[in-house]
């Protein structure tokens, strides 16, 4: 029964936090995008516009909700919703922290430690892919239409190098599950001498992170909605919250991608000296935890920087780039090292 | 031929150098490039709480001057309507009754005096035509509405109250009070 009370809470917890951080994430972009562009951004609701985020969250809820007649109607409505629910699905697996010790009592700060662990998220952001598909596909619009065959494409053009990415990853660790990944990369700098998988994984990081832009239909990879072309891509034809769902659903899959970057190549929770300042062990948790946000929010902060740097590539430019470029190279990272493992006998 | 400015490129179609190709470079001087703009100074003015500051000689919203006891100076001549390349200004004309003479300078006034200030493209030559210095453009802007009507500004708002005059001592620049000067010689010619 605590068992169950205890994973409720961190559920309730997770989904507040992952929440309250996509809405802000819509905030830091619009100040980032404005500062990069010597702007000032939002700055009138509230003190420093920090309210903006519950102004435009208000505004989508007051907007006139338009379904068009042509439109498959439950499609239509079905699509942001399953948007949304994959984006909250990838959170669960990820671990916000080591463990808490009260009472005698060992409680984990992660969700669940699936032993299939990265497969489970690979599953579940592919399943993302079906909002935008049958979002666009029920608007009955060919912009819209246009938007999702250009997010399946590109979807499935970058899975494959994202998945060969990860597979060097994972025979370097030898586990699927986020948690053992983690608690691999422990120590660091320090007495004990261990690096983050980025320093055995470069080639690999770069992979992923080019792919994790891909997947999160960010720029230079947003040609899925790429309003230049498409109006406004697979939710031409939306409004209202439904919308704010789209929007939503793209900030929570990049604050995913982010915890899934900082996991997998950057030590999750561990952080540097973590065994050689002499704290307790619910000292270090909270201290990871806090580490693990820090690298979740740079990671956040170096998507919005490179969406405001990068112009989108073009749609050949993108298939090139995935199918001969980012796939040969993960095959051949995978190829490289396989061998260096082999021959180190590990 | 020659160049207009220095900073005219030749360009041409050659293959991209694998260096190219890889966009890594590029990439890292795109998001140099970005990140330093995070620090810099904002170009933003925050309209309401700062105003940026306006020239000396800021042709803004118009205003129809008294003289020095408070009757306008005005004469309705229409030579400000003739000026104006925009055709914004009417007015109508009429004669001064006996015991107006606190009102209105001279023997004709203006009635009804009418600014389209979105026709208005505040060029100045209204303030150059005008003999009598009754005309003048200010730094006040002119404030937005809601509908057209709301544009066509009349003695109402144009001209200025006896006892809240707007300085335009700014605007008598050197400059400008010589070619009056001058102008009022030529007329006497």
């Amino acid at each position: 029964m605590s068992f169950l009370l205890y994973k409720l809470l961190l559920v309730v917890v997770m989904f507040t936090i992952t929440l309250v951080v996509a809405m802000y994430a819509t905030y830091g972009e619009r100040k980032i995008a404005a500062f990069l562009q010597d702007r000032l951004g939002p700055n009138r609701a509230g003190i420093f516009g920090v309210l903006q985020p519950l102004a435009d969250g208000m505004k989508f809820f007051m907007k006139e909700e338009i379904i068009p007649n042509t439109a498959n109607k439950f499609l239509f409505i079905l699509g942001p919703g399953v948007a949304m629910i994959t984006a909250l699905m990838a959170g669960v697996l990820i671990p916000w922290g080591g463990t808490l010790e009260i009472g005698g009592e060992v409680y984990s700060l992660q969700i669940a430690d699936l032993n299939i662990g990265i497969l489970y998220v690979f599953a579940v952001v592919s399943i993302g892919v079906y909002g935008i598909m049958i979002g666009g596909w029920a608007s009955n619009n060919k912009f819209s239409l246009l938007g999702a065959i250009r997010a399946s494409a590109q979807m499935i053009s970058y899975e494959l190098a994202m998945g060969i990415a990860i597979i060097s990853l994972i025979i370097m660790t030898g586990t699927l599950s986020l948690g053992d990944i983690t608690r691999l990369q422990a120590g660091g700098v320090g007495s004990d001498w261990n690096f983050w998988n980025v320093v055995y994984q470069p080639v690999g990081f770069l992979l992923f992170i080019t792919c994790a832009f891909a997947e999160c239909n960010r720029a230079p990879f947003d040609l899925a909605e790429c309003e230049t072309e498409l109006v406004g891509g697979y939710h031409t034809e939306y409004s209202s919250m439904k919308l704010g769902f789209y929007m939503f659903a793209e900030y929570i899959n990049m604050f995913v991608s982010s915890a899934v970057i900082s996991t997998l190549y950057f030590g999750g929770y561990n952080f540097p000296f973590m065994n050689d300042l002499g704290l307790d062990h619910n000292t270090i948790t909270i201290l990871g935890t806090v580490f693990m946000f820090g690298k979740v929010f740079f990671f956040i902060f170096f998507f919005i920087w490179v969406r405001w740097t990068l112009p989108r590539f073009r749609y050949d430019q993108l298939m090139n780039l995935g199918w001969k470029a980012l796939l040969p190279l993960s095959i051949v990272n995978l190829l490289v090292t396989a061998v260096i493992l082999i021959l180190t006998g590990k | 031929m020659e160049a207009l400015t220095k900073r005219s490129k030749v360009v041409s179609d050659k293959r991209m150098t694998f260096a190219e190709r890889i966009y890594l470079p590029a990439v890292l001087s795109g998001i140099t490039i970005t990140i330093k703009h995070l620090f810099k100074k904002k170009a933003t003015i925050s309209y309401p709480e700062v105003k940026r500051e306006f020239s000396q000689v800021y042709r803004g919203q118009h205003v129809l001057k008294r003289d020095d006891k408070g009757a306008e100076r005005c004469t309705a001549c229409g030579l400000c309507a003739v000026a104006c390349p925009a055709e914004a200004i009417t007015m109508n004309a009429a004669e001064r009754k006996k015991g107006e003479e606190g009102l209105y300078r001279e023997e004709k006034y203006a009635a009804i005096y009418e600014i389209n200030m979105l026709r208005c493209i505040f060029c100045g030559l209204c303030e150059e035509a005008c003999p009598k210095e009754a005309i003048f453009l200010t730094d006040r802007m002119v404030p937005t509405d809601f509908g057209r009507d709301g544009f066509v500004y009349g003695k109402d708002k144009l001209v200025e109250p006896v006892n809240d005059r707007v300085d335009v001592t700014k605007r008598q620049t050197k400059a400008v009070i010589d070619f009056k000067q001058n102008k009022r010689l030529s007329h006497n010619k």
